[in-house]
């Protein structure tokens, strides 16, 4: 054999990696928020290839600001946001998967939502936030507080409903026979 | 003016009423005018011979200069998400090609890898080699049409059949891997559709060599050209920070200067088992995207080079009964592998609870399938993460202050594929 093939595990290589960093960021990290961390599911202990910290969503804000910029922690990156839909009680859970450039370390952050309850948002953290919240929007219906542009972004805005909600049907065609003209409106409002 | 619809434009598309073509028309005559003096707005798309694919910008312009700007997409969305909650894991793989369907093996693999991770089950040796060739053919491929369609939209045009030669010459190599040219559908779980034929290894360094030389043709070709300076050189210039802000990834981060390679700095397949550099560029505009991708597609042939040297005989299939597709001589002569047969193709197989967030470096950046698992032969949740989504955003801001033809070499230059931002 010319090469060790990697071996596929759900924690890939990282585990053994990254394993210590992870368990003294989020010591650091319950450390200073204390009760507003919910739960932490690290891997091995959980089936998940990173930590997940839930968060409660009255402080996730501060706790992405500080995941973001203390020194030591420096998960700078947004690599994605996105939600998904449980099921049950709290139905969602808003997801950020965050990465560290120094490092190269990944983190996941999460927030339990009620059906109907709104979560603040993380544009004025990450630019990059803008479109996937108006996504999660538009795919789950959760409202992000203080969006500057809360409007659907990939289905059409007279669209009713919201697709990747679970009592959604897949084929829950609805056809519209025009685009819509644009709207000189958001212009003004800066919007892109 | 005698008719005035109600809005100060309209699209330049039909209208719902039957009405005919509308004209942008100059707001300076209209006496409700609300942009000021010479301000018009443009409507450029969906449908813009400038727009890859079925993109939006709306841009209130001054002259030729874009004061304002929003962009829309999601014309082609096909749902792939909510697809991904309906369909087994096997039957997902043919909507991966779909995603950026410039470069659908890259999309192949990361889908595989990522199931593949949830399962715990590891390829063979011969299976990553190919899956590594496939992968930088891709990426070879998704990078001249690149730099080929934006030499074009800024009006290159020969530059441009250049490179497609040699694309065509690639698909003809993926075409002997799997029959398929574009809609590849090359990997399965655990393995691949089929093995490399006879003497492909010979045929794909003899393309490396062929496109080495074509390399340097184009570079020759375009380069140093005046005019191709002077429509790139401080075009669409997005800095370091604004990049970092706007979770760009891939070349187009490379090119401001963002030193970051999935490939290099957290290692999947066995990228850290060949040799190669990453190319970084620090101005951040459309030329320094261009040299960027230039470059990565000479690293690239090297990887290639490297790979089909090193790949020996061997078995593609991981020896795995849960994803093996029973061969075809087991299901029509044993009762056993027919029901297995069935099984595999109506039920699917199951995943164990779980989830992971995979990435791997597409060509334009970071390519993330995010799987949630509660068991069964189906996902709870398939998330995509494509790049383009993240350069798209990044599309107004960038092109602010510009001409209407720099958004056009900006749009080219960080490679919007609608596949891939629609989803």
């Amino acid at each position: 054999m010319d090469i060790n093939t990697p071996v596929a595990t759900i924690y890939g290589g990282n585990y053994d990696k990254y394993i210590d960093t992870w368990k003294k960021q989020v010591a650091e990290v319950q450390a200073k928020f204390g009760g507003a961390i919910e739960e932490v599911r690290m891997p091995r202990e959980f089936p998940t290839e990173v930590p997940i910290l839930y968060v409660k969503k009255e402080s996730i804000i501060a706790v992405l600001d500080y995941l973001r910029g203390a020194p030591g922690l420096e998960y700078g990156f947004l690599a994605d946001l996105t939600a998904t839909d449980e099921e049950i009680d709290p139905r969602f859970e808003v997801v950020y998967q965050l990465l560290s450039h120094t490092n190269m370390a990944r983190i996941r952050v999460k927030v339990r939502l009620k059906d109907g309850e709104e979560i603040p948002t993380a544009t004025k953290l990450w630019e990059a936030a803008n479109w996937p919240e108006r996504e999660v929007y538009d795919m789950f219906g959760i409202t992000f507080t203080g969006h500057p542009h809360p409007r659907r972004i990939l289905m059409d805005e007279r669209w009713v409903g919201h697709p990747l909600r679970k009592d959604y049907p897949l084929r829950g065609y609805q056809i519209f026979p025009d685009t819509p003209a644009p709207k000189p409106e958001y212009l003004e409002k800066g919007d892109r | 003016m005698e008719t005035r619809n109600e809005t100060p434009f309209t699209s330049g598309t039909y209208s719902a009423q039957g009405q005919g073509p509308h004209h942008f028309h100059s707001i300076d005559h209209d006496p409700d005018d609300i942009w000021g003096d010479s301000r018009v707005v443009v409507n450029i798309g969906p449908t813009h011979p400038a727009m890859h694919g079925a993109l939006r910008m709306v841009a209130k312009v001054n002259g030729e200069t874009i004061e304002q700007s929003y962009c829309e997409f999601g014309f082609t969305h096909r749902a792939k998400e909510k697809l991904g909650e309906n369909r087994t894991y096997h039957q997902f793989i043919v909507y991966s090609d779909r995603l950026n369907y410039c470069s659908a093996l890259i999309n192949n693999v990361a889908y595989a890898m990522s199931v593949e991770r949830l399962l715990g089950v590891s390829v063979p040796e011969r299976c990553v080699w190919i899956r590594m060739i496939a992968s930088e053919m891709a990426r070879v491929i998704d990078h001249l049409v690149c730099v080929g369609i934006g030499a074009v939209d800024i009006g290159a045009f020969s530059f441009f059949l250049y490179g497609f030669h040699q694309r065509e010459e690639a698909y003809t190599l993926i075409e002997k891997l799997c029959g398929a040219r574009l809609t590849t559908s090359y990997t399965r779980i655990g393995g691949l559709a089929g093995d490399a034929p006879v003497g492909w290894e010979d045929e794909v360094k003899a393309w490396v060599k062929k496109t080495r030389e074509c390399l340097d043709e184009m570079d020759s070709l375009l380069t140093g050209n005046k005019i191709w300076l002077q429509r790139t050189v401080g075009v669409a210039r997005f800095s370091k920070e604004d990049c970092l802000k706007y979770s760009f990834t891939g070349p187009c981060a490379r090119a401001a200067g963002i030193d970051i390679d999935l490939r290099r700095d957290a290692p999947y397949l066995v990228y850290d088992k060949v040799e190669f550099d990453v190319p970084i560029a620090q101005n951040g505009d459309v030329f320094d995207r261009y040299l960027v991708r230039m470059e990565e597609i000479r690293q690239s042939l090297n990887i290639i080079q490297q790979c089909a040297e090193r790949m020996k005989p061997g078995p593609v299939w991981a020896d795995d009964k849960r994803t093996r597709i029973p061969d075809k001589e087991v299901v029509h002569n044993t009762m056993e592998g027919l029901i297995h047969h069935f099984k595999f193709f109506m039920t699917g197989f199951d995943v164990p609870e779980g989830e992971a967030y995979t990435t791997v470096e597409a060509a334009n950046g970071e390519l993330g399938f995010y799987i949630c698992s509660k068991g069964g032969p189906k996902a709870h949740r398939m998330r995509i993460r494509g790049p383009s989504v993240y350069h798209f955003q990044a599309l107004s801001p960038m092109s602010q202050g510009g001409l209407i033809a720099d958004m056009v070499a900006a749009l080219g230059s960080i490679n919007i594929i609608a596949g891939e931002l629609d989803r």
